[in-house]
């Protein structure tokens, strides 16, 4: 057969040309705008939750009213373990949007801040935001991110009408907890004393997690310790009683008969409507749930998950999520950003969350004030905040050691699969793998 | 009686290209001519093979990369998730390929009988190898719901309590299984057919003539006869239970708990947790594991139809 070297040419261009559009699909997308003299347009990427994509639209309707020649276009990405992967990756391969949403803490430490983000340590807001968001978005000494939402609680969310009819009261002990459940277990059959959600498998943590000022108060440096390697969760006397609550109330029957399979749209629909009593969860879902179901904003109260110590019972808190910037960010998309970041970091910023939505908890910039009209639920974290060591950060903020398995184990303690002992064992092989992905010393 | 198609054996032997072979093998096309697909095969195929060994052998993050040995694969086999994945994967593959040999051939059988609307029936129960995976798994997420889905809704009418399909740690896997086979068997009915209108019409007048039942010919002329359609049969199902992930993943992500986890689902778990080194390490022994059941497998079975 003869050369033809028409062909083959044409051929090797098609090879080279996949190859190369294969590396660079990602700035496709962007290349046409660039020219453009006055008008920008930033992309926002945030998650696809309803609460947080109106807000975002909200935050970028605001910003563009104030910046009329920035325009701010909201995406979305699943969150989760998905939505981790999602951002790890884009970062890794110079694919990131310019400017975007993700956890603080320990998952923030994971993506590797001082090789991807930008240092917004020089701007003038970072002074007005709060020590303990300040720590959880810093890394080497530097901040990389502003705060996007309030301060979230993890605690009981319960039915203030069950309370009322059958006279209980908010209670301080496990022992308590317990008790009020028994009554109403006893009072109404038709009434779940404790909601679970296992058909969305994060939401079986809470009486873990949200557990930890409990932990903090009963052994004050268990979170060193944890990151030493030198506490474990399954030999520590005060962080067991998370997986032997979790366990206790399957025992007790006292979870909802489809908790296997429910899901939190339906968690928030049985403490909405009266037909369960208790829901350990972030307080973060009280904007969903009163989006839905409005009069839940006076019928839904919030207590932070009773200890062993009723004089050292406090809540367990979240720090709000980060709002950044990647290295990738250039020229006058970057300025276009930090002008954004500006703003959400701003009262101004914050009033447009509010504005989207009950807030989920206090603000960490300074300034910044809640609306008169939030939910009892949030109403009732302010006298935790307000009281000297009424509450504590939760663990992953303390800590870089966050295990991946935690949500199936949980749900394995709570299904009576597992016995608690077990699962708390089986949760300190989990944080191994974290700790030695993270290269900590001591593992 | 006379023999009215060629043995294929016979025509394999014969091929021009196998005459032609002499001291120098003969190629149609020139160097020139396979370079575009060598270089995407390279780039696309070799170079990922190659880097993910090399990758199972470190610490990754996707930012960086340390090299620690075999490290990856003491702690992967040191899962306790792992030997209930490997169990899991075991069982789920060997239900799911017998149940899909047996129905495949029964349906088969039944679809080359003279019965009415055979076309029509027949592209039916192929219709679940076409749809979406993710779609049926969520769909029968639906269905199986242990209070509002319609199977245990249609079981309450007939009195029976239906169990947790998908939560009940007892019934999960299985319950998956049997969707699988549902969505896959239209795949092994239709390599079964093919499989029996192959088969010369006169062994079976013969075999009628010698006075065989219909389940004499079944079982003297279609099954043996079949034996090339089982093997077909057996590997891809088995491959597919193997290495299955999106339909666990789409109806229990593995659950409850670590309940109905398979080797694929553990590794993609740990891919998301961000344990990028460990969960190239699971595939590698994973790639490992499928290879030393599918070979021997492959090898016996393909001995015994030449023996036959």
């Amino acid at each position: 057969m003869r050369f033809r070297p028409g062909a083959s040419g044409l051929a090797l261009l098609a090879v080279c040309s996949l190859t190369l559009a294969a590396c660079s699909a990602g700035s496709l997308g962007s290349s046409d705008d660039a020219g453009g003299s006055g008008a920008v347009e930033i992309t926002y990427l945030t998650t696809n939750q309803d609460q947080d994509v109106k807000e975002a639209e909200q935050l970028a309707k605001d910003f563009h009213a104030k910046n009329p020649d920035i325009t701010v276009k909201v995406e979305t990405r699943p969150g989760g373990t998905e939505g981790d992967n999602i951002i790890k990756t884009r970062l890794s391969t110079g694919d990131m949007v310019d400017i975007f949403n993700y956890n603080t803490g320990s998952l923030f430490n994971a993506i590797a801040p001082q090789k991807n983000l930008l240092s917004v340590n020089d701007e003038p807001w970072v002074k007005d935001l709060d020590e303990n968001f300040k720590k959880t978005v810093t890394a080497d000494g530097q901040v990389y991110g502003a705060p996007l939402g309030g301060f979230m609680g993890g605690a009981v969310l319960y039915s203030i009408p069950v309370y009322q009819k059958l006279g209980l009261k908010v209670p301080t002990t496990w022992a308590e907890f317990m008790a009020n459940n028994a009554k109403i277990k006893a009072g109404d059959p038709g009434v779940a004393p404790v909601i679970q959600t296992y058909g969305e498998t994060w939401t079986s943590q809470l009486f873990v997690l949200g557990d930890f000022h409990n932990v903090s108060a009963a052994e004050p440096d268990f979170a060193d310790k944890y990151t030493k390697n030198e506490a474990k969760y399954a030999t520590s006397p005060a962080a067991v009683k998370g997986f032997e609550h979790t366990q206790a109330v399957h025992d007790a029957g006292y979870e909802n008969k489809d908790f296997a399979s429910a899901k939190l749209p339906d968690g928030l629909k049985m403490l909405a409507t009266g037909k369960g009593a208790h829901y350990p969860i972030l307080s973060g879902v009280v904007a969903n749930m009163i989006a839905t179901y409005p009069d839940a904003a006076k019928t839904v109260g919030l207590f932070a998950l009773p200890g062993d110590d009723a004089s050292k019972n406090g809540l367990t808190l979240w720090t709000p999520g980060g709002l950044y910037i990647p290295k990738t960010t250039e020229g006058a998309k970057l300025d276009a950003a930090k002008k954004f970041q500006a703003f959400v970091a701003s009262p101004d910023g914050c009033k447009s969350q509010s504005a989207a939505g009950a807030p989920t908890g206090p603000y960490a910039v300074k300034g910044c004030t809640l609306p008169d009209d939030v939910p009892q639920a949030i109403k009732d974290m302010q006298p935790y905040l307000d009281k000297p060591g009424g509450s504590s950060l939760a663990l992953e903020f303390l800590s870089p050691v966050k295990g991946p398995s935690l949500e199936q184990i949980t749900v394995e303690v709570g299904s009576g699969i597992r016995k608690a002992k077990d699962g708390a064992a089986r949760y300190d092989e989990d944080v191994k793998k974290q700790a030695q992905q993270l290269g900590l010393a001591g593992w | 009686m006379t023999v009215t198609s060629a043995h294929p054996q016979d025509r394999v032997d014969s091929t021009p290209a196998a005459k032609a072979a002499g001291g120098k093998v003969y190629t149609p096309y020139s160097f020139w001519f396979y370079l575009p697909t060598a270089v995407i095969y390279a780039v696309l195929f070799l170079v990922p093979t190659f880097a993910s060994f090399y990758y199972s052998l470190t610490r990754w993050s996707l930012f960086e990369s340390k090299f620690i040995g075999l490290d990856n694969f003491v702690t992967f086999f040191q899962e306790p998730a792992l030997v209930k994945g490997f169990t899991n994967t075991l069982i789920y593959a060997v239900v799911t390929s017998g149940s899909k040999v047996v129905l495949g051939l029964l349906l088969a059988v039944l679809l080359t009988s003279r019965i009415i609307g055979r076309g029509y029936l027949r592209s039916v129960v192929f219709f679940p190898v076409l749809v979406s995976t993710v779609g049926v798994g969520l769909l029968f997420q639906v269905l199986m719901n242990p209070e509002r889905g319609i199977i245990n809704g249609a079981l309450g009418v007939l009195g029976i309590d239906g169990p947790g399909w998908l939560t009940d740690p007892k019934w999960a896997l299985m319950s998956i299984a049997a969707v699988d086979v549902w969505k896959g068997v239209g795949l092994a009915t239709l390599i079964y057919i093919a499989g029996i209108v192959s088969i010369p019409r006169e062994y079976m007048e013969a075999a009628r003539v010698d006075g065989a039942g219909s389940w004499e010919s079944f079982r003297r002329i279609v099954l043996p006869l079949c034996k090339p359609a089982t093997v077909t049969v057996i590997i891809l199902s088995l491959i597919g239970g193997l290495r299955s992930f999106e339909l666990i993943w789409a109806m229990t992500r593995g659950g409850p708990g670590f309940t109905s986890d398979v080797i694929s689902s553990v590794i993609y778990k740990q891919y998301q947790a961000g344990f990028y080194g460990l969960s190239t390490a699971g595939n590698v022994i994973l790639f490992v594991v499928v290879t030393a059941i599918i070979l021997p497998l492959s090898w016996f079975l393909n001995r015994k139809e030449v023996d036959m």
